[in-house]
């Protein structure tokens, strides 16, 4: 999924190969992962399409199937991850991630600790932003959830900057080898302020930290506990909302004959072909329905005692 | 923590949490009232309130540690503030007090005299050298009205007057999202109004990684370039393309503490020279690289940092409410390090030109984005994302929809990034009463090839 290897990134000449990961894409809000094999197959409504035809394809390429439909491939981005990838508990999407990845300001080289790993959704993003040299180290106490995570950082290529623990992190808190050796901390737990006593332990001095919680009662007790040690607290939420667009063919009120149905008057219009030279205009309107909330993420930075 | 081990010097260099002579710092004055950036020598001072102070101190102190003016012998300086890490009694006191509150404002008149102390009292107390905490006690001591304000409000009284008696400096790390949200706070037309959680999201749409080779449009003073090459570690390439002969100024890079080696992977290259080569026509390469020559004094001109500002402020422009305080500059120091933004290299064109960039983003506030993502797309490999910022919404809905009928991508996205703070006290949670409400938009999308056609079989 990331350049890891220079050699094997996106390109022009880049082509699909047996053994690749590719995202399969039908339309914006459905979308499928698939590991491209030899004899490999994908069917969907739009018929069946041969793994064997998309290999020697460039990434981004339309694809055809037996009964003509088509689909597009492309390369895994952490974004499109976030999409396909399936849920095994709740995930974060990309405005929390990149809020996130953000606030805890992490770049190339860092040592960021997260706990739970949940499935996976923010670690691939955590592990992009530390990538080529730092390294993720996620916890989960559940242990089949954590080899199934290990399971897709292998299929996603990013085991290398990503080890899985199993560990209760509210109960027993990060590993002492931690010990003030994390850039950052990021916690997804029910009860965060259990964690955050060993948070503060395992942080290098003036190390960001950040608790994601749905509920403002676990917020309230997160910045309680969080006094003691850290320092510049602060509580956001964020939302990333959709704008659909569409080309509208807006009649001037001079033109139109009050109650006459405005569907006849088209019809007659496309009729003789005056339509073409009206000036259209490109309406942009929020989507009805959205995700009104996830949660409220909660930062601190350890203070400087040093 | 293999990981660290192997290339630690790497990490250190790029990650340095201790300051050092001659790095950029970012100065929080009384908790985000001001912030300034400031270029850390022995030589270099700032003016807060009255007093003009060495920064001197500063140099060698971890970031993230707070410093109070103190007034000495030679005069006022900057002294360092340790805090205390076990529980603030006097914070729980507080709190545990509002819980119960039964106070009110209904016995506070506002008629200016429940201060006893004057202005000369206070002067007076300065000149027999008493620190700052002690005008502020000696306040909260004389005046009538503070035990009957709520406790809530005896800590903003308190908070207020320190501030104005005791002024604190925060030092800072200087990061995309320390950088960007200073300039959103007081300049936010300078960086094209976008907001540090837009900024954000273009840097996930656009995969910015290890090894990329981010083609970017940065009309925004260079505040994208550095965020994009802060993403990129010394790897990969950031190329800043134009039109015409003279590259954007990317003055904000150099707010950032890159090392050269990231320095090194910051280019800019004209549309021109990106553009690929037609077949068969050998010349136009040279021409285009004449032009460019002939045109690098101009460039490096308008390029270069305006070297004799070692300090870089904010305020230069901003004669506003706060008290006055200017930045004296230290002498100009030639700097040996290599500078960001120079001519991409011709083998990195060559590369760009047969590879594609592996990602775009264009922030071009005053220009037609169509006319831009038309020109630029087809220059990303097939399957890149690219992202473009604006601060309106209409000239990114005409993009998409041209994007959508010249099928030149898919995937695509118009959004609208949404951001509120909370204060989060005990009983008295609630949003900020003031947030902002506009931080731009996002067009985002996937480039696909070109070829249309089902595949004989």
């Amino acid at each position: 999924m990331l350049p890891v290897d220079p050699t094997n990134k996106l390109s022009f000449n880049r082509r699909i190969m047996e053994g690749d990961l590719v995202v399969v894409y039908e339309r914006y809000d459905s979308m499928k992962p698939v590991k491209v094999t030899e004899n490999g197959v994908l069917q969907n409504r739009f018929g069946v399409f041969k793994h064997s035809d998309w290999i020697g394809k460039a990434f981004g390429s339309k694809v055809f199937s037996n009964k003509g439909g088509f689909v597009y491939l492309l390369a895994p981005t952490p974004e499109l991850w976030t999409l396909v990838l399936s849920h095994r508990t709740q995930i974060l999407y990309i405005a929390d991630i990149s809020f996130v990845v953000m606030y805890l300001e992490i770049v190339p080289g860092c040592v960021v600790l997260e706990s739970g790993t949940g499935s996976g959704s923010l670690t691939t993003s955590l592990a992009r932003a530390v990538a080529p040299n730092g390294h993720v180290f996620t916890f989960d106490f559940h242990e089949q959830r954590a080899a199934s995570a290990r399971e897709d950082f292998e299929r996603t290529g990013l085991s290398s900057l990503v080890t899985v623990g199993v560990r209760d992190i509210q109960g027993e808190g990060f590993p002492d080898e931690f010990l003030g050796q994390a850039d950052s901390v990021f916690l997804d737990l029910p009860q965060p302020w259990l964690a955050i006593p060993s948070a503060s332990k395992v942080l290098q001095q003036d190390g960001v930290l950040c608790s994601f919680s749905p509920c403002i009662e676990q917020v309230q007790r997160s910045c309680e506990t969080l006094k003691s040690h850290f320092t510049d607290i602060r509580t956001f939420e964020v939302l990333l909302h959709a704008y659909e667009v569409r080309e509208g063919n807006l009649e001037s009120w001079q033109d139109s004959d009050g109650g006459l149905h405005k569907s006849n008057k088209k019809r007659q219009r496309s009729g003789n072909g005056l339509e073409s030279s009206k000036p259209k205009t490109i309406m942009a309107r929020r989507n009805g329905e959205t995700r009104g909330h996830t949660g409220y993420l909660t930062f601190a930075r350890l203070k400087c005692t040093m | 923590m293999s990981a660290q081990n192997s290339e630690e010097s790497l990490s250190r260099s790029q990650n340095r949490r201790i300051t050092w002579d001659g790095c950029s710092v970012l100065l929080d004055i009384n908790d985000g009232d001001r912030v300034l950036f400031a270029r850390l020598t022995a030589g270099s001072k700032i003016k807060i309130g009255n007093n003009s102070c060495s920064l001197q101190p500063l140099i060698g102190c971890p970031f993230g540690s707070s410093f109070q003016v103190e007034v000495g012998g030679d005069g006022p300086f900057l002294a360092r503030v340790i805090p205390s890490t076990e529980g603030n009694n006097l914070v729980e006191k507080m709190d545990s007090q509002i819980m119960e509150e039964s106070r009110d404002n209904r016995a506070i008149v506002d008629n200016n005299t429940a201060q006893t102390l004057t202005g000369e009292d206070i002067d007076d107390m300065r000149r027999k050298g008493v620190t700052g905490d002690e005008i502020v006690e000696a306040l909260i001591a004389n005046s009538a009205t503070f035990e009957k304000k709520t406790a809530f409000s005896q800590e903003k009284y308190r908070i207020k007057k320190q501030k104005k008696y005791a002024p604190r400096v925060l030092l800072r790390r200087p990061f995309a999202r320390s950088i960007c949200e200073a300039y959103f706070k007081k300049h936010a037309e300078k960086i094209g109004f976008l907001r540090v959680d837009t900024l954000s999201v273009m840097l996930s749409l656009a995969n910015v990684t290890a090894h990329s080779d981010v083609l970017v449009v940065d009309m925004l003073d260079g505040i994208v370039t550095g965020a994009v090459a802060e993403r990129l570690g010394g790897t990969g390439y950031v190329c800043n393309t134009y039109c015409g002969i003279t590259p954007y100024p990317i003055n904000i890079v150099r707010m950032f503490n890159f090392s050269d080696q990231t320095c090194k992977r910051i280019l800019h290259a004209s549309l021109a020279e990106l553009r690929p080569t037609p077949s068969g026509t050998s010349a136009s390469i040279d021409e285009v690289e004449d032009a460019c020559n002939a045109n690098r004094q101009q460039n490096t001109e308008a390029l270069s940092p305006s070297s004799a500002i070692d300090l870089v402020s904010m305020e230069e422009s901003y004669s506003g409410n706060m008290e006055t305080a200017t930045i004296v500059a230290a002498s100009p120091k030639s700097s040996k390090s290599i500078k960001a933004g120079e001519k991409a290299p011709l083998e990195a064109i060559k590369s760009w030109k047969e590879n594609g960039f592996s990602s775009l983003i264009i922030a071009a506030p005053d220009l037609d984005v169509w006319g831009i993502a038309k020109e630029l797309v087809p220059l990303l490999s097939y399957s890149a994302p690219f992202v473009i910022y604006h601060q309106y919404l209409q000239p990114l809905a005409s993009c998409m929809h041209n994007l959508q009928i010249e099928k030149m991508a898919i995937g695509l996205q118009l959004s609208e990034p949404w951001l509120r703070e909370y204060q989060v006290l005990p009983s008295r949670t609630h949003p900020h009463m003031q947030m902002s409400s506009s931080g731009g938009y996002l067009l985002s999308g996937t480039r696909i090839t070109g070829s249309d056609q089902p595949q004989p079989n």
